[in-house]
């Protein structure tokens, strides 16, 4: 195989990802809509009971929907990985799974693919979220837009590779409902998403290290940063070796059926 | 020769689905007859790299497949029972998913394929979503699809499986004019045993083992049985009927 038939592969498993999105229409519909609600409903009604003080990135007070903006952001990142997943568990089980895994390509490079045309569609869809929260006066400045680009692909790869990990753990699709309460809600909540983790370390400490020790703060962490062209150092790594850790037990979930298990 | 299988078994935990197979397969084509349960999907699971054994060898086309994983990939094709069309895409947008995965260019695809696609009376029906097509339609979409990228070897898992009888015998009688026409090696997996002819070469595989391999005339003729059905009930004693 030389670089032009793994650049045919690459653009044709990126354009069928981007087939199905487009068929799916109410897909980015449902994305956007989850978290304008977060911001539009939830974020307005909290803004006057909670106050935000000067904190880093952010050089003065800001609103409560400018806090939650990259959470809301990582969200869309979260469920289109998820989304990934539940593709990759339908895939499975219509068999088209296997035409994928029959191709002569390397598998690690096959997911790749997948992850990258998934980090593509995140993109996409965190910038008309980015776009529409401007209705709401959240401002980002607008060199941030471009710095923020290699914070979500790297978050993107990080979720959508724990999405293919999580496809090859999920039997069934109708047990994809479980991913909902164990992996989405828990990553969600237990963050920096929605509130400082110094405010949660006031409230409780034990939550506060779960929050810490999740992986999902410092991908928040790190958007957050980025959006104001400010590396966070410490979020990168924890999310860069999150990515690397988890994309590498995908891979290896995806090798060939041994004896002995069945499945 | 295109197929060769050695000393091959497989179990599911304790459980021993396939024990010992030998057989080799030439150019042509050739039927795996067994009866549901028989291990003829476990054995293409094999044969296509999908599940590995630590007992046994495959070779196809001279690679071996464990080893030489990628070389021989190329060189094969299969059309799973279940079908593995995308519903939503068109078959245009299906048939060059399909060759990218292969490495193949849209243009070069489309021409491999063109002819058979008018052969097999769906090159009208290229921007038509595979959701609309018929069973007997999707199933000769798959067919196109796997010759698409030249293989030397085809498996076929029970492809008529749902079909009615006019779809089951024009698929059939299709793709052994291909393994006449491209001298290409086909594993035509089944339980219907109205769909092997004389000529075949025929692998009896049951509950597991192979009971016969050879052209069906002569099995018959070797086991003095008067046609496949007493030739199967004889080197099986399987009470289950096919």
């Amino acid at each position: 195989m030389n670089i032009q038939q793994y650049s045919y592969c690459f653009f044709g498993v990126v354009k069928r990802e981007f087939l199905r999105f487009l068929q799916q229409r109410t897909r980015l519909l449902s994305a956007l809509i989850r978290p304008l609600l977060w911001l539009l409903v939830f974020a307005a009604g909290f803004r006057a009971a909670l106050g935000v003080s000067i904190m880093e990135p952010y050089g003065t007070y800001i609103t409560y929907q400018q806090y939650i903006t990259p959470g809301l952001c990582c969200m869309i990142v979260l469920f289109n990985g998820m989304q990934s997943s539940l593709s990759m568990v339908y895939d499975r089980e219509m068999g088209s799974m296997k035409l994928l895994l029959m191709s002569p390509f390397p598998r690690p490079f096959l997911l790749m693919c997948k992850l990258i045309a998934t980090a593509i569609l995140s993109l996409i869809q965190v910038y008309i979220f980015l776009l529409v929260a401007q209705i709401v006066d959240v401002e980002t400045p607008l060199l941030g837009y471009l710095a923020a680009v290699p914070a979500i692909f790297l978050i993107a790869f990080f979720l959508g590779a724990l999405g293919l990990l999580l496809s090859n753990l999920i039997k069934q699709l109708e047990n994809f409902a479980g991913v909902m309460n164990f992996v989405i809600f828990p990553m969600f909540f237990l963050s920096s998403a929605l509130y400082p983790l110094w405010k949660m370390k006031e409230a409780s400490l034990w939550l506060y290290w779960l929050c810490d020790y999740n992986p999902f703060s410092y991908c928040v962490e790190l958007l957050r940063f980025a959006l104001y062209q400010q590396l966070n150092l410490e979020a990168f790594i924890v999310v860069s070796v999150s990515t690397i850790f988890v994309s590498i037990l995908a891979m290896f979930s995806f090798a060939p059926k041994r004896e002995s298990q069945r499945g | 020769m295109s197929i060769l299988v050695r000393n091959l078994s497989y179990n599911y935990g304790h459980k021993p689905v396939l024990k010992d197979l030998n057989f080799s397969l030439k150019a042509g084509f050739n039927v795996l007859l067994g009866p549901n349960g028989a291990g003829k999907s476990t054995l293409f699971s094999l044969l296509t790299g999908l599940f590995e054994s630590s007992q046994g060898k495959i070779r196809i086309c001279d690679f071996d497949l464990i080893e030489q994983k990628r070389a021989t990939l190329p060189l094969m094709s299969v059309v799973f029972q279940q079908s593995t069309l995308d519903l939503d895409l068109t078959v245009k947008q299906n048939l060059l998913y399909h060759a990218s995965l292969q490495g193949l260019s849209s243009e070069a695809a489309l021409t491999n394929v063109e002819g058979i696609l008018v052969n097999l009376q769906l090159i009208e029906r290229l921007n038509d979503r595979v959701r609309q097509l018929n069973g007997g339609h999707r199933r000769r979409l798959e067919i196109a699809r796997s010759l698409m990228h030249k293989p030397k070897v085809i498996l076929l898992d029970e492809p008529t499986v749902g079909l009615d009888t006019d779809s089951r015998l024009l698929i059939i009688e299709h793709v052994r004019e291909l393994a006449h026409e491209l001298g290409i090696c086909i594993l035509w997996a089944t339980h219907l045993m109205d769909e092997v002819s004389g000529e075949d070469e025929l692998i009896l595989l049951d509950r597991g083992q192979i009971r016969a391999q050879g052209s069906c005339n002569d099995l018959c003729n070797l086991h003095n049985t008067n046609g496949l059905f007493q030739l199967y009930h004889k080197l099986t004693q399987n009470p289950e009927l096919m």
